[in-house]
């Protein structure tokens, strides 16, 4: 790097290091955004499913008198059996109104038919349209349903048949999903938070390096010096591309404290997310910053205020987001081709890293040429833009 | 020394020069007078070389200004219309950047920002920074800039403009000082006493055009009056200034 560059590099630093505005955006609220929405949504989320389990299922019954032997199983497998006086009506006004989650309904001939081997008629007022009571609805079902197995059993045994003449399959699920694979769509929104507070880290940096000086009038008498153009100009998105790596570094170092606090383990999941992994993830990404810097550089470039350079660079900030976005609720696998799109690479790659899935040296390669290269194209575009006359405004 | 002969420059259908002629030697201080428009700021930009001319050759210090702008650049020093400095640096700071981009380091560097700091009474402001200047101060740290390499060729677009008579004397002084030194001074003003009370030469520029060139005496011999003021009224209006130019 030449001296030059060097100079412009630390100059810009320095000014926009004194800058508030320029530094909270980039350090404080950019690198703060991710990580703590994603760990309060996730603290919610899993506090949520953990009461579920812990919780007895409470479970409102009309007709309780009719089934003793029913309720006994039921509170044995730790349901809490509420009695009420409801009829039909009544009891499918109160789950709709959301008095009650779920009502289970014993007619008054339930004994008799049971007794007689007929089918014993049972009704559960479940709201499948309610998704926060489907859980336990789900699970008065499956009680329900192994209580009448249990029975069927009995009777066969009773006639001196196996059970299992009634169980001519045996169906089991068989999981591949690593505990860390089953958070793949939160772990998505990771890779998703850290680009954007790249981008936001670098925001301000472009605009001011390029826009800005324009209407300060600071960049006239800079381009009467006797340095190349282009000496300026990398300097500048030297600079740019250092706050965009800063940025990105704390970003994910407080998403590895933020995810220290959230208990993963209770969604099934792990967060592969240990010190190493960070750093491994950083490596990843950063691959993207020269890419970014010189697309924030060259949109900012064309703006004639830093007024309309804040304007179009808040949509260019959406252009990389986009290919994750669809990757993440598409639940895109990796492949050699996906790997020569930029920030779609390193979404795939970094999601791969997350999850402890093995990642193929090539992708690695393909993604690290492609999106070098791309940086090295609109770098120099950037450059080129600095030639112009026209560039004084 | 600036040399300049048969300068044209358009931008899209405004001629903004033509065919700009004139001379600022060493040792002299030039004064380019002319109406808001007339072509000053186009003149000097492309001597400092950020327009590049569309016909004719401009020449700093026997460089020319489209074929080697990088020497060219080394021995100009030019203080902008706006004096653009970095807000959030320190004067001194903005000396200092300005000093490293023309290559100079160390200890050089130290010690030509400290003279200038000196010679331009800027000791009580230079640690702060630049956002809380006065328009005198601002003048004084972009002029520190401008010289930091100890230019030989020295231009100043409007530097006048909205200073008190104090920062105006100061300013004075130190052109006059440059002069003695051998350096060669070009100035632009659109106000005659200010080019009156300090230049050698005048060049008179109107609708992008020189209309009349040389000393005071000269000027006031060639339109026949006893008035500066009135001299360069008459041969502003030799020129209709039917087309306008950006400042």
């Amino acid at each position: 790097m030449s001296r030059t560059v060097a100079s412009v590099f630390l100059k810009e630093i320095i000014e926009n290091l004194r800058d508030r505005r320029v530094v909270l955006s980039a350090f404080l609220f950019g690198v703060l955004l991710g990580p703590v929405l994603f760990a309060a949504m996730m603290s919610t989320v899993s506090n949520r499913t953990a009461r579920i389990q812990d919780q007895p299922l409470e479970l409102p019954v009309a007709g309780s008198a009719h089934a003793p032997n029913l309720l006994a199983f039921l509170r044995e497998n730790g349901v809490d059996v509420q009695p009420v006086e409801l009829s039909e009506s009544q009891a499918i006004e109160a789950v709709r109104d959301g008095t009650y989650n779920l009502v289970l309904i014993i007619d008054e001939d339930y004994g008799e038919r049971l007794a007689a081997g007929s089918p014993a008629p049972l009704r559960l007022v479940v709201d499948t349209a309610n998704s926060r009571t489907a859980p336990e609805s789900a699970r008065a079902r499956r009680l329900l349903d192994g209580y009448g197995a249990q029975l069927a059993a009995l009777r066969l045994m009773s006639r001196g048949m196996s059970p299992q003449i009634v169980q001519p399959l045996d169906v089991r699920n068989i999981d591949v999903a690593t505990p860390a694979g089953r958070s793949l769509l939160l772990m998505g929104m990771i890779t998703y938070f850290c680009l954007m507070s790249m981008l936001t880290g670098g925001f301000y940096l472009a605009i001011d390096t390029t826009a800005g000086e324009r209407e300060r009038g600071s960049l006239e008498p800079l381009l009467t010096l006797p340095v190349a153009r282009s000496e300026l100009m990398l300097g500048k998105m030297l600079a740019t591309a250092a706050f965009m790596a800063i940025s990105l570094f704390l970003t994910l170092a407080v998403f590895g404290v933020a995810l220290s606090f959230v208990p993963l383990e209770a969604l099934g999941m792990s967060a592969n997310f240990g010190p190493q992994v960070i750093l491994a993830m950083f490596g990843i990404m950063v691959v993207f910053v020269p890419l970014g810097a010189g697309l924030l550089t060259v949109v900012a470039s064309f703006t004639r205020s830093t007024r309309e350079a804040q304007t179009w660079l808040s949509l260019v900030l959406l252009v990389p987001a986009a290919p994750i976005m669809m990757a993440v609720f598409t639940g895109t696998k990796p492949t050699t081709a996906l790997m020569a799109v930029p920030s779609l690479s390193q979404h795939l790659l970094a999601t791969s890293l997350l999850r402890g899935d093995p990642i193929p040296p090539l992708h690695i390669a393909v993604s690290l040429l492609t999106t070098l290269a791309a940086g090295a194209v609109l770098s120099w575009i950037a450059v080129r833009l600095y030639r112009r006359e026209a560039i004084l405004g | 020394m600036i040399r300049v002969e048969g300068i044209v420059k358009r931008f899209g259908a405004v001629t903004a020069l033509q065919d700009v002629s004139f001379t600022a030697a060493d040792g002299r201080i030039t004064g380019l007078l002319g109406h808001n428009g007339a072509g000053k700021s186009t003149a000097l930009r492309v001597l400092s070389t950020v327009l590049r001319p569309d016909a004719g050759r401009a020449q700093v210090d026997g460089h020319d200004c489209v074929t080697e702008p990088l020497a060219v650049r080394r021995s100009l020093g030019v203080l902008p219309h706006a004096s653009g400095l970095y807000a959030n640096l320190t004067g001194r700071e903005n000396i200092l950047y300005y000093g490293r981009l023309h290559g100079l380091a160390g200890a050089a560097l130290q010690r030509a920002t400290d003279e200038l700091i000196e010679r331009l009474e800027l000791g009580a402001v230079a640690g702060r920074r630049a956002k809380g200047y006065s328009q005198g101060e601002r003048l004084k740290v972009a002029l520190a800039r401008a010289l930091i390499h100890r230019p030989q060729t020295l231009i100043l677009d409007e530097p006048t403009s909205g200073l008190d008579v104090t920062a105006v004397r100061m300013l004075r002084d130190l052109l006059r000082e440059l002069r003695a030194l051998g350096r060669c001074v070009l100035f632009s003003s659109h106000v005659m006493q200010e080019v009156a009370a300090l230049c050698d030469d005048i060049v008179i520029i109107a609708a992008g055009k020189v209309v009349l060139r040389g000393t005071p005496r000269q000027i006031l011999e060639q339109t026949g009056t006893s008035d500066l003021e009135e001299a360069f009224v008459r041969a502003s209006a030799r020129v209709a200034p039917t087309q306008g130019a950006p400042a």
